[in-house]
């Protein structure tokens, strides 16, 4: 019986390195207990060290990719059922091409759970200016994503934000980065940013690119579902734009033709070369 | 008039824009600025960062530089008969949005439109400026879409193609005689041919001279257009001939359907209906099956008479149901080809069973974890489990799709 314990700063790598060493002793699945983040406390942990690594194990490449993006899912089933797939790919080589095998359904529709979790994320972190002067700009955003997909993502606000420095802070991870440099800490309570005066402009802008004649609330909502609406500055004006719209077309309908203004008369005249 | 503060002139001037349907940030280069040196990324697909009530994605900021305009056309809020509040925003108030929403991750980038001031080549100029800016002193790496003025010079369309990833020109309505008849000001051939130096600085942009050499990036995610619905008598038969040609011949991205909707201030030429949403909606999904699913145009519009589509039930749904001899098929023999044609398939479902089906017999739960939608497609295929019996033949097929008839309001 092993235990294997697994942190939440690097959980990829150290799932890949412990799989890879229980892999090649032969170790079936159900000897295996993953501990995530000390969650399991000392009760059960068995300190039983993980077999050497011995020969080179060879997995499909799609199972290593899928595997690098279920590991960041919040289901704590996720470390085993993933050890279970590799366990049955040693016989079944074929395995990762079955769309239709159940456990691999599983694990796909994991997959495609963390994807959304991590693009929702680069979509909806909303940074606040700091103003703290110095050479470089920074800013701070509170975040809360659904996995624990902080670690996974932040590389691409590295490679998008390289010339200022940033934060983002979630119960789970928080990641920095300054001077060009990424870090992960310990995830924390919501931190108390600055107000922000761009947020009112951006708010200007989506109340008014919004055309009220067209109200499909519900495809908005299942691309932009609630639970993300508390950290939006712009999801406080969604309320007033839904309860307003109908009127407003309304009043576009009721409105009489009006008389073109004085200018047009001869805007026209130069358009056709006549002044 | 009083001086304009930055914030009404933004309430104004996207309000001014939200009627152009894209807001794609996608299938441009792949750029970041991990050297420390400028701001922004690009990386394949693009995000969307809001949702307006409306449904439609927020992913660039999509401004007008201004609503000024020369020009009367019949449909659109900024023409220049209509009294609706005018303002402009300077370059610099452009450039300051941008960057300043972008770094608060609000955005992808700049999609920038406008009104024709004194002449096509001005307005084009001051884009341009913007544009430039952008590029060269912000070194702005993220996204930008710019509204080409069909009217402008054919080196400011080209300068234009050096800094932005989008070039768009909308052809405005399906026929020549809608644009002559509500754009006066505008020629359907100049908009055409505006595309057409578009597509041929691109085809030049993406070949290597003789030493194997590329030449400069230009437009790297392509031009777009769009089309106004509903504004004029046009069927869908028509609508998507244009969408075809314009795809074929002018190698376009996107064609956008925008369902005329009311506008303030509107002309009495034109009738303020209800936004023809679900003929919209139709019209994108026959759109996919031209580009994505091997369907002709006639194949599609064949099923009704008037040459418009089913509003009741989707496009692939109505062509399979007047051509039920060629179905069922059998989801473990039929070829690549005819399974794309199968209702409820996508393309991703129709991948999946390809490269499963190698492997062993697919059956029905197979096919509900792969994604396919059976309500619809039970009919239309047999699997190692399944067969629809008369279903596929049955009269009252197409009524388990479409809606239950509503009743008509008498007040």
């Amino acid at each position: 019986m092993y235990t294997v314990p697994l942190p939440r700063i690097g959980t990829d790598l150290a799932w890949r390195d412990a799989a890879k060493r229980l892999i090649g002793a032969g170790v079936s699945p159900e000897d295996i207990l993953w501990d995530f983040d000390n969650e399991m406390g000392e009760l059960f942990a068995i300190d039983t060290p993980l077999p050497p690594v011995t020969r080179r194990i060879k997995a499909p490449q799609s199972f290593v990719e899928m595997a690098d993006w279920v590991v960041w899912h919040k289901d704590p089933q996720r470390f085993a059922r993933l050890y279970a797939l590799l366990w049955r790919l040693r016989h079944q080589p074929g395995l990762m091409q079955d769309r239709a095998d159940a456990d691999l359904a599983k694990l796909r529709q994991m997959e495609k759970g963390v994807h959304r979790c991590k693009h929702k994320m680069k979509a909806f972190v909303r940074f606040r200016d700091l103003r703290q002067g110095g050479a470089r700009r920074s800013f701070a955003a509170w975040f809360e994503p659904t996995h624990h997909t902080v670690e996974p993502t932040a590389p691409f606000f590295a490679r998008r934000f390289a010339d200022m420095d940033w934060m983002i802070a979630t119960p789970d991870v928080t990641a920095q980065f300054i001077d060009g440099n990424l870090t992960f800490h310990p995830g924390q309570p919501k931190p108390d940013l600055p107000e922000d005066a761009t947020e009112a402009l951006w708010g200007t802008y989506f109340c008014n690119i919004f055309n009220p004649a067209r109200l499909k609330v519900s495809a908005m909502t299942s691309e932009m579902p609630k639970k993300y609406w508390k950290n939006l500055p712009e999801a406080r004006h969604i309320h007033d734009l839904i309860a307003g719209a109908e009127a407003k077309v309304q009043e576009m309908r009721d409105a009489a033709p009006t008389l073109p203004p004085e200018r047009v008369a001869k805007i026209k005249r130069q358009l056709r070369g006549e002044d | 008039m009083s001086r304009l503060d930055l914030s009404q002139k933004l309430a104004i001037l996207s309000d001014a824009a939200r009627y152009d349907a894209s807001c794609a940030s996608s299938g441009t280069t792949r750029r970041d600025s991990r050297d420390g040196k400028g701001l922004g990324s690009t990386e394949g697909s693009g995000i969307c960062h809001a949702y307006a009530p409306d449904g439609r994605c927020i992913s660039l900021l999509k401004i007008l530089m201004t609503n000024f305009c020369i020009y009367d056309c019949a449909y659109c809020v900024n023409r220049v008969s209509s009294n609706v509040q005018r303002a402009r925003f300077s370059p610099d108030e452009v450039v300051q949005l941008t960057i300043e929403f972008y770094r608060r991750n609000y955005i992808e980038g700049l999609f920038l439109s406008s009104g024709i001031i004194q002449s096509p080549d001005k307005t084009m100029e001051d884009m341009l400026r913007i544009a430039k800016r952008l590029r060269e002193v912000e070194n702005f790496r993220g996204y930008i879409h710019l509204k080409t003025i069909p009217d402008a010079a054919p080196e400011l369309i080209e300068e234009a193609g050096l800094y932005a990833d989008r070039l768009s020109i909308n052809v405005e309505l399906p026929t020549d005689q809608s644009v002559q008849a509500y754009a006066p000001e505008k020629n359907p051939a100049t908009i055409r041919k505006a595309m057409g130096d578009v597509k041929a600085r691109k085809d030049v942009a993406g070949e290597r001279s003789y030493t194997g050499k590329r030449g400069k990036r230009f437009v790297p995610a392509g031009q777009s257009t769009q089309m106004i619905v509903g504004a004029d008598g046009s069927t869908d038969a028509t609508i998507l001939g244009q969408s075809t040609m314009l795809y074929g011949d002018y190698k376009l991205k996107r064609v956008y359907y925008s369902a005329f909707s009311p506008i303030p201030d509107a002309t009495a030429k034109l009738p303020l209906i209800k936004p023809p949403l679900a003929r919209e909606h139709r019209l994108y999904q026959a759109d996919w099956l031209l580009r994505f699913y091997g369907f002709g145009v006639d194949e599609i519009t064949a099923a009704r008479p008037d040459g418009n589509l089913d509003l009741d039930i989707d496009p692939k749904l109505a062509w399979a149901l007047q051509n039920r001899a060629l179905f069922p098929v059998n989801v473990n023999r039929a070829s690549k080809e005819m399974l794309l044609r199968v209702p409820g398939f996508g393309t991703r479902t129709v991948g999946r069973i390809l490269s499963t089906r190698r492997y062993r017999s697919l059956r029905y739960d197979d096919l509900l974890r792969m994604g396919a939608s059976l309500k619809k497609a039970q009919a239309f295929i047999t699997a190692h489990d399944w067969t629809p019996g008369g279903l596929t033949d049955s009269v009252n097929l197409r009524a388990r799709f479409a809606p239950p008839p509503e009743q008509l309001s008498l007040f």
